[in-house]
């Protein structure tokens, strides 16, 4: 009964795409229409071969893994697209050249970034997130996913966005909201994915077979909560029309620039921060094999960096028709937020007190070791740079693209390779990894890389934002924008190799990580496999 | 008053205090005394159950392996 409930769902859906897709007003809104066509036919189908055939006994015990196996799987390969299109823009802003002619319009600068942003925080960090937070959350609580196969449907919901997003920025579909760039019916579908996501995530934690929630599950639950009320406020906008893919924004003005850096901070704040501090919270402890150092701290460290993050907004503004109060509220309570954060990185190192060997042997954990490392770092270069005046200097320059990169690329990406490491011979029942010192090799390259981006673009930021104030004794500006842009062309080729580095180690992974699933051995569960003397 | 300095009122005066008040009892609730041995507790969760759910201690291990391979 359900599946022809399916079918017949499906087929309308199939054939609304059609319909829309033959008075779509734009190429855009044309390629998702037909995309989303072709998915619900293909699945109308796959349904189909499926109905009133006998079914396989459910497995009803045991954790669901196959979900997060395919979790990890995306989150390698969205993560090597997301860096290939980065290092590739890197090279455009260095060699103008790259935006080539007869790819205007799709694949110059202005398209690709956006698909660059999305695709390594959304597509690869969301990845990371959704499958290690159904990992981890199926582990403390000693209990299987709540809502069966609510939770293939949040995947591939999920993957569904990604596509229709990145089809749609590279053909022009755009709200020009930063990191918020999907249009309204993208941003409908993903709402819907976020609520049955919620309710997976919340249907374990209930059904738990633990007494306590542990504080993994508090950061993960934090990110999907905070997540759902950002998404749905900063995209508050009215289409054009039902079959085009333009629409207005409800908000005006500086209301409209408040709400999306609102939003905008706490995408950073909820998504790549306390997201990610739940994957901290498990898998150090797990890799260190000894519990987090401090749980009490653990605590003070959720509750102040929940009711901190959330008003940090509006240092991107500052200094613009903002009223003076609430860019000093920012900046106030960014730079209050550098103690919680320090409290987070010293629990998460401190993790290793008395095992700080395993920094020697276990490539692993010095992985996570300098992800904890890269957060440090930029959660006090943050709250430095939302000061007003340092932010006079280094506002609208490479400095913040540089600081932006050593969170993303040291702390979130390393972070997520360490859970990777982690995670794979676990769930392909290996009994090791491929290769450590491919994994040594990944970490330097990663390392030497982030340590070439950053510190190209604080040279370049630096040198550009003084570059913008100088002015003669007669009080005129000495330098155009152009002089900036031809200084600045040294330090572009630096932070570009720096990317080469960074997606050569992600390559290396992604190879090993195969080698591990394909050549690993089987891990012995019976002593029956075990050699004879 | 609009609806504006009402919100801005309260905002900054009985919503900032009970705020502050929840932090701070946040902060005396995480280091009641006699919650080191909880704690304890609580922070091994990610050492048990790594295998299987706890329900299915007698009888799980089979079918989680037929789900590995699957």
């Amino acid at each position: 009964m359900w599946d022809y409930l399916k079918l017949a769902l499906l087929a309308v859906i199939a054939l609304l795409a059609a319909i829309a897709a033959n008075y779509a007003r734009d190429l855009a809104y044309l390629v998702n229409a037909l995309t989303i066509m072709l998915v619900a036919g293909g699945l109308f189908l796959w349904v189909l071969r499926r109905t009133d055939e006998p079914k396989p006994a459910a497995v009803e015990t045991g954790y669901m893994d196959g979900v997060v196996r395919y979790g990890v799987i995306a989150t390698a390969l969205w993560g090597v697209v997301g860096f290939l299109v980065g290092t590739f823009i890197a090279f455009q802003l260095a060699f103008p050249q790259l935006n080539f002619e007869w790819a205007q319009g799709y694949m110059n600068f202005g398209r690709l970034r956006p698909l660059h942003t999305s695709a390594v925080i959304f597509a690869f960090g969301g990845n990371a997130l959704i499958a290690t937070s159904f990992y981890v959350v199926q582990r403390t609580s000693a209990a299987r996913l709540w809502g069966g196969n609510l939770a293939w449907f949040v995947f591939w919901g999920y993957q569904l966005v990604i596509v229709l997003a990145a089809t749609g920025y590279l053909l022009g579909a755009t709200q020009s909201k930063e990191y918020a760039e999907p249009e309204w019916y993208v941003d409908w579908w993903l709402t819907i994915v976020w609520v049955v996501y919620l309710a997976v995530f919340l249907g374990t934690i209930i059904k738990r077979k633990e007494p306590h929630i542990y504080v993994a599950n508090w950061f993960y639950l934090s990110f999907i909560v905070t997540i759902a009320m950002l998404h749905v406020f900063n995209n508050l906008s009215i289409p054009v029309s039902l079959f085009g893919s333009k629409s207005v924004q409800v908000f005006s003005g500086v209301q409209d620039a408040m709400t999306q850096w609102w939003y905008g901070h706490n995408a950073v704040g909820f998504f790549l921060t306390a997201g990610f501090l739940g994957m901290m919270y498990y898998f150090v402890p797990k890799q260190a094999e000894r519990p987090v150092y401090s749980y009490k701290l653990s605590i003070v460290h959720f509750w102040a960096l929940i009711f901190l993050y959330i008003w940090a907004g509006p240092h991107h503004l500052h200094y613009t028709a903002l009223p003076d109060w609430a860019s000093t509220l920012g900046m106030v309570f960014s730079v209050v937020l550098w103690m919680p954060s320090w409290g987070g990185m010293i629990n998460g190192l401190m993790t290793l007190s008395g095992a700080w060997d395993k920094l020697r042997t276990d490539p692993i954990i010095r992985m996570m070791v300098v992800s904890v490392g890269f957060y440090g770092m930029s959660t006090f270069e943050g709250p430095m740079m939302s000061i007003k005046a340092v932010n006079s200097l280094s506002h609208y320059t490479d400095w913040t693209i540089g600081h932006v990169h050593s969170g993303a690329l040291g702390w979130n990406g390393m972070i997520t390779f360490g859970a990777l490491y982690f995670l794979v011979p676990r769930l392909w029942n290996r009994e090791r990894l491929y290769s450590l010192s491919l994994v040594s090799w990944h970490f330097w390259l990663a390392t030497i890389g982030i340590v070439l981006y950053a510190a190209s673009m604080w040279v370049t930021g630096i040198m550009e934002g003084l570059m913008w104030r100088e002015v003669d004794s007669q009080g005129f500006l000495v330098n155009a924008f152009a002089d900036t842009v031809s200084a600045k062309f040294p330090m572009y080729v630096v932070r570009a190799l720096g990317g080469v580095l960074y997606i050569a180690g992600a390559l290396i992974m992604c190879y090993n990580l195969w080698m591990t699933v394909v050549r690993g051995q089987a891990k012995a569960s019976a002593p029956a496999a075990a050699p004879a003397e | 008053m609009e609806t504006y300095s009402i919100l801005r009122q309260f905002a900054d005066s009985w919503m900032m205090l009970f705020l502050l008040l929840f932090f701070l009892g946040v902060v005396v609730w995480a280091f009641r005394p006699g919650s080191r041995a909880k704690h304890r507790d609580i922070a091994n969760i990610p050492f048990r159950h790594e295998d299987k759910p706890a329900d299915t201690d007698s009888h799980g291990d089979g079918d989680r392996s037929k789900e590995t391979r699957k």
